[in-house]
């Protein structure tokens, strides 16, 4: 690919800061940093400050997803130190699994979160894990391995506030985010 | 192979012309509100060192605003090892060391006086000169200049307070360096995140990133330029590495699962990073920055993550739960190495951190019940405890290994704290609003 392809696919992120242009990208080895996507991070140069272009937030691919019964719930809770679903969770995920075998377009993305407790990466690792806990669960009661796609944030963004363990209760957890669109290819490991 | 290498060098190239475009849009940019740092001493040891900082006599009106005595004076008494003589009670106000009579200040407590001048020079620098006597011999033992330009004179006053500190404590004074952390802003799960490097001394910060997702663990290369840290902007793990001075940065790894945990090998070519690779599993990874060779060293089921090189750049240190709990291992930095286990106490040892000779561990540790900064003399195997909050963590040696920088969550709310490497003095760096965590000490200056 020549530099000015990759040049003008840069470009066409920037003028349409749009899910599309963020899935193309995804799919393409010229992926910028920051691909227009809401949350975006703005880089400053020492000395001048940086105002945060996106604050206010804007394009996402995040919709409100399914919301008859069960399927409105969307977080799944842990115990401390732990990845196995219970209880309720175990519910939860049986209908989440039971609506992505049943539609073949949704899709989702898990986002594992533990409470503050503990070294920060070492945290993210625990928040994959528990991803990886519903994301098998989800396969096995008959969703697809492409409607699936995890993160972790470890304990770096909390439900709640507080310092105790009703907020860490809260905070141990995984969140089920229905996303639009097809899929995009995944970046090889 | 080949070929991923070229696609990483051309995803390089476009994320470089990208950011351009990006800062060139935040020419105008209005400066954010930034929460200062207050130093509150926590603990010093119980003789320190008697020293009166005579304020510097200046020449030239732009030496005249810059009060430099008062921040060596700041810097000597955040180290908790000197006692400095209020100004009121001097007995005279010399600026050389012929002018100071020994046995008057000797009258008043203080073992030894630092003079100075500070003066404009034609091109427009500044200049610092200091003397440094004994008043218990009437001995000179240092003199030095240092210049700059008038915004660079807080780095020539910290440098005055290195040389004063190694002439008398025997160890260079890491007073002319810089941090980095992060600092978070707002209620959960509406929260700002910034990424921040200022002087040692929490003076003179500069906000080097902005995201709404989250920023964690800053890394600085060996030579002071860079930033290696993490960003989930793209709503993933990535990692990025940033020149501090200009903010030009680029993705080094946005593969699948999870990217974090960036260090700095010791000559700078290389990082390591925790990969998650598509089935969630983190292990330790060795990244060339120059050729995009990714050397996979731990393969485990376990978490395997938080790498940090040993000085020597063979080896590294990381935390495994692969026995169970979260403990610390180190392993050669090569493909197939091996891993031994290092720490055996408690269990949960996590996030170590080497000394810059390569002597001590420090860690985060399961103590009681609290998450405390522990250290371990790797030849005896001895676990001293350093800190005692309740969720002490992260851990970061200054360059000259005298002292430690972490973050506590003091009454609720992150904030920065350093105790010294035996443990008999500290303080800490509260900041104004929000919260302050992931402190990453920066190299010495050149």
């Amino acid at each position: 690919m020549s530099q000015k392809v990759s040049m003008y696919r840069v470009m066409a992120v920037l003028l349409l800061v749009s899910v599309c242009a963020l899935t193309a990208c995804a799919s393409k080895p010229s992926k910028p940093a920051g691909s227009g996507e809401a949350g975006m991070a703005s880089a400053g140069t020492e000395g001048s400050g940086a105002a945060n272009p996106n604050a206010s937030g804007g394009g996402d691919d995040e919709i409100a997803g399914p919301q008859a019964g069960l399927l409105a719930k969307r977080v799944v809770y842990f115990d401390f130190d732990s990845s196995e679903i219970k209880g309720e969770g175990t519910d939860v995920v049986a209908a989440h699994a039971k609506y992505l075998a049943g539609s073949a377009g949704a899709r989702v993305r898990l986002e594992g979160h533990t409470d503050e407790r503990g070294s920060r990466e070492y945290n993210i690792g625990l928040g994959e894990r528990r991803a990886q806990a519903v994301r098998r669960a989800l396969l096995l009661q008959g969703a697809a391995d492409a409607q699936i796609s995890t993160v972790s944030y470890g304990e770096e963004r909390p439900a709640v506030a507080g310092h105790d363990e009703t907020a860490w209760a809260k905070n141990r957890r995984v969140e089920i985010v229905y996303l639009a669109t097809a899929p995009a290819p995944k970046p090889k490991p | 192979m080949k070929h991923m290498k070229a696609r990483d060098f051309l995803r390089q190239r476009c994320v470089l012309s990208w950011t351009a475009a990006l800062i060139g849009c935040l020419a105008a940019a209005i400066p954010a509100a930034r929460a200062e740092l207050q130093i509150e001493i926590t603990s010093g040891v119980r003789d320190p060192v008697p020293i009166a900082i005579v304020p510097f006599a200046s020449s030239g009106a732009a030496a005249s605003d810059f009060d430099a005595a008062g921040i060596v004076q700041h810097d000597l008494e955040g180290s908790g090892r000197f006692r400095a003589l209020p100004r009121e009670r001097m007995p005279a106000t010399p600026s050389r060391a012929e002018q100071v009579a020994s046995p008057s200040w000797k009258a008043v407590g203080s073992d030894y006086v630092v003079v100075g001048r500070t003066q404009a020079l034609d091109n427009g620098s500044l200049a610092v000169d200091f003397e440094l006597v004994n008043t218990l011999t009437g001995a000179r033992l240092a003199t030095q200049r240092f210049t700059g330009a008038p915004g660079a004179m807080r780095n020539a006053a910290h440098r005055v307070s290195d040389a004063i500190y190694q002439k008398i404590l025997g160890v260079r004074g890491a007073f002319a360096t810089r941090i980095a952390y992060v600092a978070v802003d707002g209620e959960p799960p509406a929260q700002r995140y910034q990424l921040i490097v200022a002087d040692a001394d929490g003076a003179n910060q500069h906000m080097i990133l902005e995201s709404r997702f989250p920023l964690m663990s800053p890394a600085w290369s060996p030579d002071g330029q860079w930033l290696a840290y993490v960003s989930f902007e793209t709503k993933h793990s990535a990692v990025y590495v940033q020149l501090v001075r200009s903010g030009e940065r680029r993705q080094v790894s946005a593969r699948a699962g999870i990217n974090g945990a960036p260090a700095w090998s010791p000559d700078g070519h290389k990082l390591a990073l925790t990969l998650g690779a598509s089935v969630g599993n983190p292990d330790i990874y060795v990244l060339d920055l120059t050729t995009q060779d990714l050397t996979r060293i731990t393969d485990d089921p376990a978490i395997d993550t938080e790498p940090e090189w040993t000085p020597d750049g063979k080896s590294l240190f990381f935390t495994s739960d692969r026995a169970g709990s979260p403990q610390i291992y180190q392993i050669g930095a090569s493909a197939g190495a091996r891993p031994k286990r290092i720490t055996f106490g408690g269990n949960y040892n996590a996030r170590p951190r080497v000394s810059p000779d390569g002597s001590q561990l420090a860690m985060v540790t399961l103590d009681n019940g609290e998450y405390r900064i522990a250290i371990q003399d790797l030849g005896s195997g001895t676990v001293r405890m350093l800190s005692h909050g309740h969720l002490d963590e992260s851990p970061s040696f200054a360059p000259n290994g005298a002292t430690l920088i972490y973050s506590e969550r003091e009454s609720g709310r992150g904030s920065l704290a350093t105790v010294s490497t035996d443990g008999l003095t500290g303080l800490r760096l509260k900041a104004s609003q929000g919260e302050v965590r992931e402190p990453a000490w920066g190299p010495f200056s050149p």
